[in-house]
C-alpha cells in the first residue's frame, strides 16, 4: 500500500492516529462500564468490613435469635428478628395490595381496555411511582392514619398497617408497567384459539394470557417485593421507630430500613458498635433481597415460555 | 332460554364484571394520586411565598424557609447530573456498541441489573463506608451528590442502551461505508440520533434523585442548616471556587421528613409546603420526559 502514488505519507500517519484514539476512547468506554462492577464490590465489601467488625462484638447465633433489638440500652442486645419481623408485615400489607390491584389493572389495560384509554392511563399511574417517598410518608401519617383511626378504633397514630397500605399503592405501577409489557408480548394467535373456542376475554386472560406471561409477570412481583423490603422514608415516618416483635400490623413497629435511618438521623462516632450495626442491619437487607432476587431468576428460568 | 344462549350470556356478564373491577382498581390508583396531591395542597399551599423559598430553616414555624434545602438540592444534582451522564453514557455505549460477546460483558451486564434492584438505603450505606470515612469527603456536597449519581446509573446506562439500539442499522452500516472509525460512527451519527431518548432517561433519573431522601440521611446530611455553601463564582480572581463541593448541606426531602417529625401543625404545614415544591419538581420533569419521547415518536421515522 505505501508505494501507491496517492497515498501520502501525511495521510497514513492521520490514520494511524486515528486508530490509536479510537482504541484509547474503546478502553475509556469500557472502564466506564465496568464502574458499575466497582459499586457492587463497594457496597458488598462494605457492608462486610463493617459487619465483620460488628460480629466480632456480637455473635451471630444472637444475632439471629435473640428476640430484643435494644442497642441504645446500658445492656444493649441485637438481635434483629424484631427489625425483620417490621419489614417482613410492612411489606406483607403492601404486597395484599399491590400484587392484587397490580395484577388486575395490567390485565385490564393489556386485554379490555381500548388502546387509546391505556396509553392515557399508563403514563398517569406511573406518576404514582414518581412522587418522592417522603411525600408518601406525608400522606400515610397525616391523612390515611387519621382516616383508618374512624375505622379502627384504638388503631395509635403510626401503625404497620397505614405505612403499609399507602407503600402498596406507590407499587402498584411497578406491578403493572412490567406485567402489562409481558401480557402485550403474548402473540395474539394464543388468544384468538382461545376465543375461537369459545373463551371469553376473561378466561382467556386467567387460562391463557396470564400463564403465558407468567415469566415476565415474576420479575414484576420480585421487583414489587424488593422495592417494599427497601422502602425506607414511609416506613420512618408512618410505621413508628421502636423495634417490635409483633406479626399484627395494627401496632407500630420498626423495620430493619427505619432503624438504618434513626441511627443515622443520630450522631454515631464513626468505629463505635452503634454505627457498626447499622451495617449489619444493611447486610441483612441486602441478603433478603438478593434471596427473592435469586427465587424470582429461578422461577423466571422455570416458567419461561418461547414462541 | 336455552342452554347455549345462557352459556353465552353469562360469559359476557363475567367479562363486564371483571372490566368494571379493572376500571375501579385503576381509578383506586389515581384517586389515591389525586388525594395525595390535595390533601398537600390543603395543608400547604397557604405557606408558599416568596418569604418560604427565601428564609433559612428557624424555630419559628411561621418564620422558616427552604433557601439552605432548595439551594442544596440544586448544587447535589449538579454534581449528580456531571458524574452519572458521561459515566453512565459511556457506560450504556460500551454495552451496545463495542463490547465482544464475552464472560465479562455478561458479568457487567447482569451486574447493572442487579444494580438496579438494590434498595436505595444500601447505596447510603455503601457511600457512608467508602465517600465518608475511606475517601475522607466527609457528609459533603460531593458526597451526597456521588451517591446519587450511583443510584440513577443504572437508569441512564439503560435509557442510553435501549435508545442506541433504536437506531437502525442502516445508519451504522452507511457511515462505516464513507470510512469512518467506530468512534467516528459513535459520536457523529449514533449519540446524535439516540439524544432525546438518553435525555428522557437521564430527567427520569434526575427525578427521581431529587425525592431520594433515605441514602442522603444515611450519609449524614444535616437536617438543619442556616447557612449556603460558598458561592462557585467569586468577585476575585480565579472568579471560580469549588470549595462548595466540600461543605455540608441539606437537601428538600430532608428539610420536608425534618418539619414532619416534629409534632406541631404549624411545622407540618411547612412539610406540606416542601412536599408540594418538590412535587411540582418531579411532575415537571416527568412532563418535559413525557413530552420529549412523544415528540421523538412522531418525529423521527426511519
Amino acid at each position: 500500500m505505501d508505494d501507491l502514488a496517492w497515498h501520502s505519507t501525511g495521510a497514513m500517519a492521520r490514520r494511524r492516529l486515528r486508530a490509536w484514539i479510537d482504541r484509547g476512547i474503546a478502553t475509556l468506554l469500557f472502564l466506564a462500564a465496568s464502574s458499575s462492577v466497582l459499586i457492587t464490590a463497594g457496597i458488598v465489601g462494605i457492608l462486610l468490613v463493617e459487619s465483620a467488625r460488628f460480629f466480632a462484638h456480637v455473635s451471630l447465633g444472637d444475632f439471629l435469635t435473640d428476640t430484643l433489638w435494644t442497642p441504645g440500652f446500658a445492656n444493649a442486645r441485637y438481635g434483629i428478628l424484631p427489625l425483620v419481623a417490621g419489614t417482613l408485615v410492612t411489606t406483607g400489607v403492601a404486597l395484599l395490595v399491590a400484587l392484587p390491584i397490580g395484577t388486575i389493572v395490567a390485565i385490564y389495560l393489556s386485554e379490555f381496555a381500548p388502546p387509546r384509554l391505556r396509553e392515557g392511563v399508563k403514563p398517569l399511574l406511573e406518576l404514582l411511582s414518581a412522587v418522592p417517598t417522603v411525600v408518601y410518608g406525608y400522606f400515610a401519617l397525616l391523612f390515611v392514619t387519621p382516616l383508618l383511626q374512624r375505622v379502627v378504633p384504638g388503631l395509635p397514630s403510626f401503625s404497620m398497617l397505614s405505612a403499609g397500605l399507602v407503600m402498596g399503592i406507590m407499587i402498584v405501577p411497578y406491578v403493572t408497567s412490567l406485567s402489562e409489557d409481558a401480557m402485550r408480548a403474548v402473540p395474539m394467535i394464543l388468544r384468538e384459539g382461545s376465543f375461537a373456542l369459545g373463551a371469553n376475554r376473561v378466561v382467556t386472560s386467567f387460562r391463557v394470557v396470564y400463564p403465558a406471561a407468567l415469566s415476565g409477570i415474576a420479575s414484576a412481583y420480585i421487583l414489587g417485593i424488593s422495592r417494599a423490603i427497601g422502602e425506607t422514608m414511609i416506613v420512618a415516618i408512618a410505621a413508628g421507630m421502636q423495634p417490635n416483635l409483633t406479626f399484627n400490623p395494627l401496632e407500630p413497629a420498626e423495620t430493619v430500613t427505619a432503624y438504618i435511618v434513626k441511627v443515622s438521623l443520630g450522631d454515631l462516632p464513626h468505629g463505635t458498635i452503634g454505627y457498626q450495626s447499622i451495617f449489619a442491619a444493611g447486610l441483612t437487607l441486602f441478603l433478603m433481597t438478593l434471596g427473592f432476587n435469586i427465587v424470582g431468576y429461578w422461577l423466571r428460568k422455570r416458567f419461561r415460555e418461547a414462541y | 332460554m336455552d342452554p347455549v344462549q345462557r352459556v353465552v350470556l353469562r360469559r359476557r356478564r363475567q367479562d363486564l364484571a371483571f372490566k368494571v373491577l379493572g376500571i375501579g382498581c385503576t381509578l383506586i390508583g389515581l384517586v389515591t394520586l389525586a388525594l395525595l396531591l390535595a390533601d398537600l395542597a390543603f395543608d400547604g399551599l397557604a405557606r408558599i411565598n416568596w418569604q418560604f423559598v427565601t428564609s433559612f430553616p428557624s424555630r419559628a414555624a411561621a418564620r422558616a424557609g427552604v433557601l439552605s434545602a432548595w439551594v442544596g438540592t440544586l448544587l447535589v444534582m449538579l454534581v449528580t447530573a456531571l458524574v452519572a451522564v458521561p459515566l453512565g453514557v459511556a457506560a450504556g455505549v460500551y454495552l451496545e456498541e463495542y463490547a465482544p460477546k464475552n464472560r465479562i460483558t455478561t458479568i457487567i451486564e447482569i451486574n447493572i441489573a442487579n444494580l438496579a434492584g438494590v434498595p436505595s438505603i444500601i447505596y447510603g450505606l455503601m457511600a457512608l463506608g467508602l465517600f465518608v470515612y475511606a475517601l475522607g469527603l466527609g457528609p459533603s456536597v460531593v458526597a451526597g451528590g456521588l451517591t446519587l449519581a450511583v443510584l440513577i446509573l443504572p437508569i441512564v446506562i439503560v435509557a442510553t442502551r435501549e435508545s442506541l439500539r433504536a437506531v437502525p442499522p442502516s445508519i451504522r452500516e452507511a457511515a462505516y461505508a464513507m470510512g469512518a472509525t467506530k468512534w467516528q460512527v459513535t459520536w457523529h451519527h449514533l449519540l446524535p440520533c439516540a439524544s432525546a431518548g438518553i435525555a428522557t432517561g437521564v430527567i427520569i433519573g434526575l427525578s427521581r434523585a431529587i425525592g431520594e431522601t433515605a441514602p442522603l440521611i444515611t450519609i449524614g446530611a444535616l437536617t438543619f442548616i442556616a447557612f449556603l455553601p460558598p458561592s462557585p463564582l467569586q468577585a476575585q480572581p480565579p472568579y471560580l471556587s469549588f470549595d462548595w463541593l466540600k461543605s455540608p448541606f441539606m437537601v428538600l426531602p430532608i428539610q420536608m421528613f425534618n418539619w414532619l417529625s416534629r409534632p406541631t401543625r404549624d411545622f407540618h404545614a411547612n412539610a406540606a409546603a416542601t412536599g408540594i415544591i418538590l412535587v411540582a419538581i418531579t411532575l415537571a420533569l416527568n412532563s418535559v420526559a413525557v413530552a420529549i419521547r412523544y415528540r421523538m415518536r412522531k418525529r423521527v421515522k426511519w
